[in-house]
């Protein structure tokens, strides 16, 4: 399997079969709560992907040069939140500076997505051996979170797309806003179990 | 002997285990703070101080009255891109002051204006149905079958989508279902004007009291046929003509009032054959009369008098003919001496 063969299945992997929200279950805060518009839904997805991909290049560097170096491997929970918030702040200011759009657009998400589990998840799981035993070097560790961050966005998008057709429909106002999302947010991850027989 | 040594080799991989970790950690922190810090500095963005100043001047309703996405929106836009100041709705004169005491500008002024629901069908037992309409209840979505289910094509569908958009709970329901203003507390922010899909509502001057309560723009036997309150303008024209200001024009089939000319005087309201135009002050205004010892005589409430019930010589007293006069208050507004007074 060539190096595309292996960018394809981890794809795949990040998007459908290990698809953060609806097989890991993390990153659910947004996944709930910032669904109801598609533009807001994009704007998160987009800001996900983006800290990611940062943050999964960050840790990477920190736990092979630094963690692994001095042999505290079980403290990376604690140094990846502590690099990962740093990071988004950082992020943060040099976007309000350069890129006022940008920052216009993401603004709002950028703070939300410090405490998101799913980039503590992606970070953690980067430098978790896989089955075969092997683990990922820097480029796949990157790659890995970029991937993850658009498997976020497309489950984010389908569900707002899905969200904004709902409020349209005449249902029992106790099933309205959290109530309804909860259950078509269980019948997404149901559908997605269905991927998990896959093999690539 | 042995404990002894045992103790220090203990103390000694003791304080490396737990040192190597703190100092890590630590190190990171440290590097951490100091280049946000050091960020912090370069990548400084200057935001005006005005910018929070007006937004601490707003009223913070993010109504989007004046346009903007919300108070922080129009304050940076005030700021930024020189719009004007007087354009909050909710906040009125007091805030557009406030503002232009910031800005360093003069404040325009600020006519409050209120809501008005240009008809008045839309009730339970004042609608006629075309069809019974039993799909999502909101006007905007009602008006897309067929035309919308009530049989007045221009009138209201009474599925108070301007309640729902009110973010000031000025817009109330009675018992017949049909939408009560509640002129004090309407702050004329058009939340409702854009809210009504069949482009009823319209913002009135709060002085101003006269309203044509119809925007059927049908031709008069349609009109009476389709109404369900049975209160159509039937673009007679009788008002534009009893107006003793012009302020009234008919476009299509409908009346209009130009509230800059209106003086508010219900002349039109008695004037309807239908009953289409709506006076708040029906029967509460009340007929000038002159004070004789403060008339100067100078002509000007005979000349302002829309109604020629004013007649008197210069320089000497002038007289209202009360059977003439209709009690729309211009006079008194106009004398320089206070001369005019309501009559009791």
């Amino acid at each position: 399997m060539g190096v595309l063969g292996q960018i394809f299945v981890m794809a795949i992997g990040a998007i459908f079969i290990q698809n953060f929200v609806l097989a890991r279950f993390l990153g659910l805060c947004p996944y709930l709560g910032v669904s109801k518009r598609l533009d807001s839904a994009f704007g998160m997805g987009m800001a996900v992907i983006f800290v990611m991909t940062m943050a999964s290049a960050i840790t990477f560097l920190i736990y092979k040069y630094l963690l692994v170096r001095f042999d505290i491997v079980y403290l990376s929970t604690l140094a990846f939140i502590l690099t990962i918030a740093a990071l988004v702040q950082f992020v943060e200011m040099v976007i309000l500076k350069n890129a006022p759009a940008l920052y216009k657009a993401l603004g709002v998400y950028l703070p939300l997505i410090t405490t998101n589990c799913a980039v503590l998840g992606v970070a953690i799981l980067n430098i978790t051996p896989l089955a075969d035993g092997s683990s990922y070097n820097f480029l796949f560790a990157t790659l890995n979170g970029f991937l993850s961050g658009v498997g976020f966005t497309f489950v984010m998008l389908a569900m707002a797309g899905i969200r904004e057709r709902l409020a349209l429909v005449d249902m029992p106002k106790s099933m309205h806003g959290f109530a309804s999302g909860m259950i078509l947010a269980g019948i997404m991850a149901l559908a997605f179990y269905g991927f998990m027989g896959l093999k690539i | 002997m042995t404990l002894n040594m045992i103790l220090v080799t203990l103390t000694a991989s003791l304080t490396s285990q737990i040192s190597v970790p703190v100092i890590i950690l630590g190190a990171m922190g440290l590097v951490f703070g100091l280049i946000l810090a050091f960020a912090a500095k370069v990548f400084a963005v200057q935001i005006d101080p005005r910018v929070e100043q007006i937004i601490g001047a707003l009223p913070g309703a993010n109504c989007g009255a004046c346009g903007k996405a919300g108070c922080a929106g129009y304050a940076d836009s005030i700021v930024h891109s020189g719009v004007e100041v007087n354009l909050c709705a909710p906040g009125g004169a007091a805030a557009a002051s406030a503002i232009a005491r910031i800005m360093g500008k003069e404040s325009g002024s600020v006519t409050k204006k209120v809501a008005v629901i240009h008809c008045s069908s839309g009730g339970h037992n004042n609608t006629t149905w075309k069809y019974a309409y039993q799909g999502i209840e909101s006007c905007v979505s009602a008006v897309n079958i067929a035309g919308g289910p009530n049989a007045c094509s221009y009138g209201c569908i009474g599925y108070n989508d301007c309640q729902k958009a009110c973010p000031f709970d000025a817009i109330s329901i009675d018992a017949n279902g049909m939408r009560c203003i509640d002129l004090e507390k309407c702050t004329g922010c058009g939340s409702c004007v854009r809210a009504c899909p069949r482009k009823l509502i319209d913002l009135v001057p709060l002085n101003r009291n006269v309203y044509i309560k119809c925007s059927s723009q049908d031709k008069g036997p349609l009109a009476k046929q389709v109404c369900g309150s049975t209160l159509p303008c039937i673009g007679c024209g009788i008002c534009s003509r009893k107006c003793p200001v012009q302020a009234i024009t008919i476009t299509n089939n409908l009346a209009a009032i130009d509230y800059a000319k209106c003086i508010n005087c219900g002349l039109c309201a008695t004037a309807c054959p239908t009953g289409a135009i709506l006076d708040l002050l029906c029967g509460t205004r009340k007929k000038a009369q002159m004070i004789d010892e403060l008339c100067i005589g100078c002509t000007i409430c005979a000349k302002n008098c829309p109604v020629e019930a004013i007649s008197g010589e210069v320089k000497k007293v002038h007289k209202i003919d009360a059977e003439k006069c209709i009690g729309c208050g211009v006079c008194i507004e106009k004398c320089p001496k206070q001369a005019i007074k309501t009559a009791d």
